[in-house]
């Protein structure tokens, strides 16, 4: 009886968990396909060439079939290159092949690639990836440790003001943000898209939360042997907070990869593009190319996917954890 | 005395962005909504006008419409699909953590290309929706083209004729409501999952002493104590979806927003006002304040009503 219950959980599960991935796995085979596949209505899910061949001067080549009249049959003779060479040959209809076996297109990869300057993009994105992440880093364990570990006027006030700006959303600013950086000079510019990230409160409050928990002895201890304070964060605190640092690293660089309206409205130039809004722009110039637009999509979330495998027990606990109150 | 300051010189590199990049922006958004503001500088001051101007302009009340539409549809069926996954996850052991990341896939994917991915699924030839649709029987449908509301789709197959406030959101709008529910779910499901993992198990021992059904003690037990949880993905989810801009910024259109404008959420609004061809910053700041009011009473609203549901 448990067991049977059990197997329709697994069921059921199994079905749930097809449906939330069953968009990647057709994007991920559909980027396999040749677009004539895709226009001709092959929807399914396994990557497939059908053609029809024919035997024409001694070679094999791509035929498409035009009419069939008893026997015989008029085809187009195609070349490699997919132009025809001879039109309305008529020729008997059973030497011309009906082809279809599966085959997978790499060249959409990198005709995507080349279609539009996705190296640049992804140098951007990694650069202005790494760039918040350096500074969240720094700036968020300076603020953590005094939040944590010290008592000075105002420090609540402080708090409150952190908190508050965190529950502001950020359509709410977007607009006077570009007004200000406007004013900076700074639209269109790397500084736009990495300076205003670079302190990040969700950030500070993981990280005060676990500089709480070192024990104060260990300070006092360090106090004793003249350690100063600044040189405890470094040589006490960071090393004993390296899982929390990580996690925070790893939500700080899923942030920065995925940002998009940001990175949209504050740079105009292509050289500045990050690899969303160079997606985007993609997606609106070459609608019709949906093999390319599938193996664009595929390469820009392949490397955050392989990011989520690597560290998805710490962003699954943190998450977790952000639930529970109290 | 360096005792004294030191400690405001670890808080200062962050509360120098902070204060710059977002109290200031939000205290200057007010500022802005009050003047004639464009991209290229400052104008005269023109009082409430932006927002006098929002109570007749249509297009704000059909984005509204739009994104109460969205909000109304998706955060119910987030909660309830979640919790039903989360109550599952729970109910079995091998294999917890293997479901668990499969779930949550899609919330770590950008919204840029899930968006791409979905609206091809939707194309009305080549996408597989309607491709599974006719596999199993069904007409094929028009998705993201189709600006007739659910309702009159739907009874519309019975010939029921609905007046158009009962219309409900386009099938297009519908379509972006499905994406939204399912990326949702995978952020949902593990705060659920904790939340069911916190119930202490001796509750469910109790009940099943005194002879409960399983469906008993989900009502009875689980969901008055998971309405924390509850009330906070609620609020989330609430949150979020009032800011819904990726999805109908690259599966609609164009032009984004269509068709018929049945599309077109609040925060589109807000973008296409300030960058897109009026670029009235100025107005799209009053709109983007509304917006704020909204989500804060919602907020507020939500608090209020955890404060009298408490366990």
């Amino acid at each position: 009886m448990k067991s049977l219950s059990q197997i329709f959980i697994y069921t059921i599960l199994i079905l749930c968990g097809i449906s939330m991935v069953i968009p990647f796995l057709w994007m991920a085979t559909t980027a396999f396909k040749t677009q004539t596949e895709v226009n001709r209505g092959n929807v399914g899910f396994i990557p497939m060439d059908q053609y029809s061949e024919y035997n024409y001067k001694g070679e094999l080549h791509h035929v498409k079939l035009i009419k069939v009249i008893g026997d015989s049959c008029f085809i187009h003779v195609f070349n490699e290159k997919n132009q025809i060479i001879r039109e309305y040959a008529k020729v008997p209809t059973n030497e011309v092949k009906q082809i279809k076996k599966i085959a997978f297109h790499w060249e959409n990869f990198k005709k995507a690639f080349q279609k539009v300057p996705f190296a640049k993009y992804f140098f951007n994105t990694i650069f202005v990836s790494i760039s918040v992440l350096i500074g969240v880093l720094i700036t968020s364990s300076l603020a953590a440790y005094a939040f944590a570990r010290m008592e000075f006027f105002g420090k609540n006030t402080i708090f409150y003001l952190f908190i508050s700006m965190m529950m502001v959303p950020q359509p709410i600013y977007l607009i006077p943000s570009y007004v200000l950086l406007n004013n900076l000079g700074w639209i269109d510019t790397y500084q736009a898209l990495i300076v205003p990230w670079i302190a990040n409160i969700f950030t500070i409050f993981l990280l005060r939360q676990h500089f709480k928990t070192i024990p104060q002895e260990l300070f006092d201890a360090a106090a004793i042997d003249g350690c100063s304070r600044f040189r405890m964060l470094w040589q006490i605190v960071i090393p004993l907070s390296k899982p929390v640092i990580s996690t925070a690293a790893v939500f700080s660089v899923i942030g920065s990869w995925n940002s998009f309206m940001w990175p949209l409205v504050m740079t105009n130039s292509e050289s500045l593009r990050v690899l969303q809004v160079g997606l985007s722009y993609f997606s609106q110039e070459s609608s019709s190319q949906t093999t390319l637009l599938m193996a664009a999509s595929t390469f820009s979330i392949l490397p955050l996917i392989i990011l989520f495998l690597f560290a998805q027990k710490k962003i699954i606990a943190s998450v977790a954890s952000s639930g529970l109150k109290g | 005395m360096f005792k004294k300051i030191s400690p405001y010189l670890y808080i200062l590199p962050a509360l120098i962005i902070i204060v710059i990049f977002r109290f200031i922006p939000i205290v200057l958004s007010f500022i802005i909504s009050f003047f004639e503001w464009n991209i290229n500088g400052v104008g005269q001051f023109i009082g409430i006008s932006n927002y006098t101007k929002l109570i007749s302009d249509p297009e704000f009340w059909q984005s509204l419409l739009n994104t109460f539409y969205l909000v109304i549809f998706v955060v119910p069926s987030a909660i309830i699909i979640s919790l039903f996954f989360a109550v599952l996850l729970n109910n079995v052991e091998k294999f917890r953590g293997f479901f668990r990341t499969i779930y949550y896939i899609p919330a770590v994917t950008s919204l840029v290309a899930v968006s791409i991915v979905w609206k091809i699924i939707f194309n009305q030839q080549s996408g597989l929706a309607n491709f599974l649709l006719e596999k199993f029987g069904f007409h094929p449908l028009g998705w993201l083209a189709e600006s007739r509301g659910i309702m009159e789709l739907f009874l519309g197959n019975f010939g029921i004729d609905v007046p158009s406030w009962l219309a409900g959101p386009s099938l297009a709008l519908f379509s972006i409501i499905l994406v939204t529910v399912w990326r949702s779910l995978g952020y949902n499901t593990i705060i659920y999952l904790a939340g069911l993992q916190n119930i202490p198990k001796v509750y469910y021992e109790a009940s099943e002493i005194d002879g409960a059904s399983k469906t008993r003690q989900f009502f009875g037990i689980t969901l008055p104590l998971i309405s924390p949880t509850t009330f906070y993905v609620l609020m989330m989810t609430t949150i979020t979806t009032f800011q819904v801009f990726s999805q109908v910024y690259l599966m609609t259109g164009p032009p984004i927003g269509g068709p018929l404008g049945t599309t077109k959420v609040i925060v589109y609004y807000i973008y296409d006002k300030g960058f897109g061809e009026s670029q009235n910053l100025s107005y799209a700041s009053a709109i983007a304040l509304v917006l704020f009011v909204i989500i804060l009473s919602f907020t507020l609203i939500q608090k209020k009503l955890e404060k009298k549901v408490h366990y």
